[in-house]
């Protein structure tokens, strides 16, 4: 598209750069402020517009889409509640630094500020939960605000951007060319690390004797699994994957002890205590990791390398901070390491992993069977893990089952977790399932959801069973609000407030027979001995999307755990089980 | 302890920085003790001065959240005594014919200027630092202050060099 200076409507504007761009999917849903846009659009091959039934849907499609391919998602939607609606997956996308641009109908110019009918100020509103956004004056500035919007989402560390775009500019006569000249003089990602740091971090590491290497989802933000493969088995150091690192590095590998955080493992989570350096990799120090920040790896000097200047010492003091790439990072720490080594400078692990090995051994993940003879949720997930494979992509909601699916799944591959991570955003996954879907047509996309999850957005199901993107969904049917319920059993004396659901007691939604009213294919599964048949059929269908309504027990609980606001030393491997750590000197 | 610092932010003259700026230092839980801004020698760049009194390690944690702003082009820290930093001050003080003299013998001492005169009041203007300001207003105060308005404090580090040349420079490149 490199044609110059055609006339054109700012509406015909934004679509040509859309496709300029290369954004192939755009998920949203017309009315009156972005209307003129829906019409050149109605032409474009080259843009598909997948038409969604709520805009909290197109937004998570568009960071699904986004995370599952590392480009960046497009959602549209018009202006007032229309916008507002992608309010929730633009702060979902902010927290967990997901690359989508949100494109927003706006009042005529001449009408912003009167309250005009559907008018929100969509900018105000976002301003705290984007990277960036624009509301555009002039039609002439379309294709430079839309390249400088996917520029800024994908580039430095990721996030959402809105552009808002008044009825008039998109009505108005303007000329397109493409590619225009960025125009953003105040933003300069720092991609390449300082050698000094990265010399001074390989030397530490080199002659830590409890190192872990600490990884987040920056490490796949940065496509730089293969980097990070390379640094730990250079260096034989224990890994830690977080929640939103899953897949970074193949949960099969000998040195990987696991997820760490409120519901890590117990060697994770001791391994990071016990540890006297943590090498900090695309990873922010959230609290759901280090649990009473006070009290978090006490012994560990922090080697800290991130993309954001601003995360470094935020929660943590940084003993070497490192600004760059995480891709660069890890090249160079390589090559630093190695340095260290070939001069001699090299400490012994065998104790720091006897120590590791003797935690994971003693308190592998697990659970119990549930004595009423209910279906374990674990059980459920576990084997749609094993039958689905490590090549397919699971898109989880959050509570519960998105432990569990954190848990008991094996992740061999990046970008094939999907999940709501520091906003925690319930009604994440089918939708986001759908983006995904859109993103990796080949791939077997399973969303795991909650009963509870799984009726905030469950209407994308008929979005995907009409444009035909046939994901599946298990939902993991345990009559409540899971999470929440546990907490209750364990902190507020098992007084169930507001947790029952009644999807078990009333089986209020049938979800079989929402299933089928939504296009998909429904079916049931309540038994242990059914579980791989049920799997196994979702399996074989692929020209529709399939919900499998697992009822399971109320009663699962996700251990381990460390409490809420309390020390990572108070974890607790299983229901009254304290591991015993005296093996380890602070 | 918790110090004063002022920040020399550049920003891009567009809509709406003002808010990104106040909004970030409102949502990181940070006060902002005075804030002033206007334009610079470049008409697409203004400058804000922005006087907040914090620790050291929050004030860096506020100035790479700024940092990360688009619309923020530079921001330098400017030491008290490495800088001229100056407010504006409007004070309109009762002075009837009785104690007049002795009201404008008080802003003469202070350097500051009669900007309006009625029967009932005079309005001086005084500019300096914070210090002096207070220290006007103080001898002021027992004549009855009726009205005071005082601008955010702007501030230029001393010597030969430019915080807009370099970001200029880069501006002019990028263009």
């Amino acid at each position: 598209m490199t044609d110059s200076n055609r006339s054109v409507t700012g509406a015909q504007s934004l679509v040509h750069s859309l496709e300029a761009v290369g954004a192939d999917v755009v998920f949203g849903i017309p009315g009156g402020a972005i209307l003129p846009a829906y019409d050149p659009l109605f032409d474009s091959t080259a843009v598909r517009h997948v038409l969604v039934r709520h805009e909290q849907g197109a937004g998570h499609a568009a960071e699904g889409y986004a995370q599952a391919t590392g480009k960046v998602g497009v959602c549209m939607a018009t202006s007032g509640p229309g916008a507002t609606n992608l309010v929730t997956p633009i702060a979902d996308a902010y927290m967990d630094s997901v690359p989508i641009v949100a494109i927003t109908g706006q009042v005529p110019s001449a009408s912003i500020g009167t309250d005009a009918f559907q008018e929100a100020d969509i900018c105000g509103i976002t301003m705290p939960i984007t990277k960036h956004n624009f509301l555009v004056q002039d039609a002439a500035d379309i294709p430079r605000t839309i390249a400088e919007a996917f520029h800024i989402a994908l580039t430095g560390r990721p996030g959402p951007v809105l552009v808002d775009l008044p009825k008039d500019i998109l009505q108005a006569q303007t000329t397109f060319a493409w590619p225009p000249a960025l125009d953003l003089p105040g933003y300069r990602p720092v991609l390449k690390p300082h050698g000094k740091q990265i010399r001074e971090a390989a030397r530490l590491i080199a002659e830590a004797r409890r190192p872990v290497l600490y990884v987040g989802g920056g490490v796949l933000k940065a496509h730089a699994a293969a980097e990070l493969r390379r640094l730990a088995e250079l260096t034989g150091i224990p890994v830690v994957t977080t929640l939103m690192a899953r897949g970074a590095f193949p949960d099969s590998h000998p040195q990987h002890l696991g997820m760490p955080g409120m519901h890590g493992t117990v060697a994770a989570v001791s391994a990071l205590q016990k540890a006297d350096l943590l090498i900090t990799l695309g990873a922010r120090f959230d609290d759901r990791v280090t649990g009473k920040l006070s009290s978090f790896a006490p012994h560990a000097l922090i080697v800290h390398a991130d993309i954001d200047p601003a995360e470094i010492s935020k929660n943590r003091m940084a003993d070497v901070p490192i600004v760059g790439d995480c891709k660069e990072v890890i090249a160079q720490l390589v090559a630093a390491v190695r340095a260290e080594y070939e001069a001699g400078h090299r400490a012994d692990l065998t104790g720091w992993w006897a120590q590791c090995d003797s935690w994971r051994t003693t308190y592998p993940l697990g659970y119990e069977e549930p004595t009423d003879g209910s279906l374990a949720p674990q059980y459920v997930i576990e084997r749609l893990g094993k039958i689905a494979g490590p090549e397919a992509l699971y898109v989880a909601g959050v509570g519960q089952h998105q432990m569990w699916a954190a848990q008991f799944i094996q992740y061999e591959n990046p970008y094939t977790w999907l999940n709501s991570g520091g906003a925690g955003t319930m009604g994440y996954s089918v939708p986001a399932a759908m983006g995904a879907k859109m993103g990796r047509p080949d791939a077997t996309v399973w969303a795991i959801d909650g009963d509870g999850c799984f009726q905030m957005t469950n209407q994308e199901l008929a979005t995907c069973a009409l444009e035909g993107i046939p994901i599946k969904v298990a939902v993991i049917n345990n009559g409540n609000l899971g999470m929440v319920r546990q907490w209750q059993n364990l902190f507020y004396s098992e007084r169930y407030s507001q947790t029952d659901l009644g999807t078990h007691k009333h089986r209020i939604p049938d979800f079989v027979k929402l299933a089928d009213a939504l296009g998909c294919v429904g079916l049931r599964c309540e038994s242990r001995e059914d579980v791989d048949a049920a799997i196994e059929k979702a399996m074989g269908i692929n020209d529709q999307p399939v919900v499998i309504d697992f009822i399971v027990g109320q009663d699962a609980q996700v251990w381990p755990m460390v409490p809420a606001g309390t020390s990572n030393d108070e974890i607790m491997a299983a229901r009254g089980v304290r591991p015993v750590w005296d093996e380890v000197e602070g | 302890m918790s110090t004063h610092h002022t920040l020399s932010v550049l920003v891009e003259n567009k809509p709406g920085v003002l808010a990104r700026v106040s909004g970030l230092f409102s949502r990181r839980g940070f006060n902002i003790e005075s804030l002033a801004v206007g334009p610079t020698e470049h008409a697409d760049i203004s400058r804000m001065t922005i006087v907040v009194v914090v620790d050291q390690l929050p004030l860096e944690q506020v100035t790479k959240q700024l940092n990360k702003l688009v619309n923020v082009i530079k921001i330098v820290e400017l030491d008290a005594a490495q800088s001229v930093q100056r407010e504006l001050l409007l004070v309109k003080v009762r002075a009837d014919a009785a104690v007049r003299s002795a009201v404008l013998e008080l802003a003469q001492l202070f350097r500051a200027k009669v900007v309006d005169v009625g029967t009932e009041t005079v309005t001086i203007e005084a500019t300096g630092t914070a210090d002096k300001l207070s220290a006007l207003l103080k001898v002021l105060e027992p004549y009855g202050i009726r009205e005071m308005v005082q601008s955010g404090m702007v501030a230029v580090g001393r010597g030969p060099r430019s915080i807009t040349g370099t970001a200029l420079r880069s501006l002019d490149r990028s263009a």
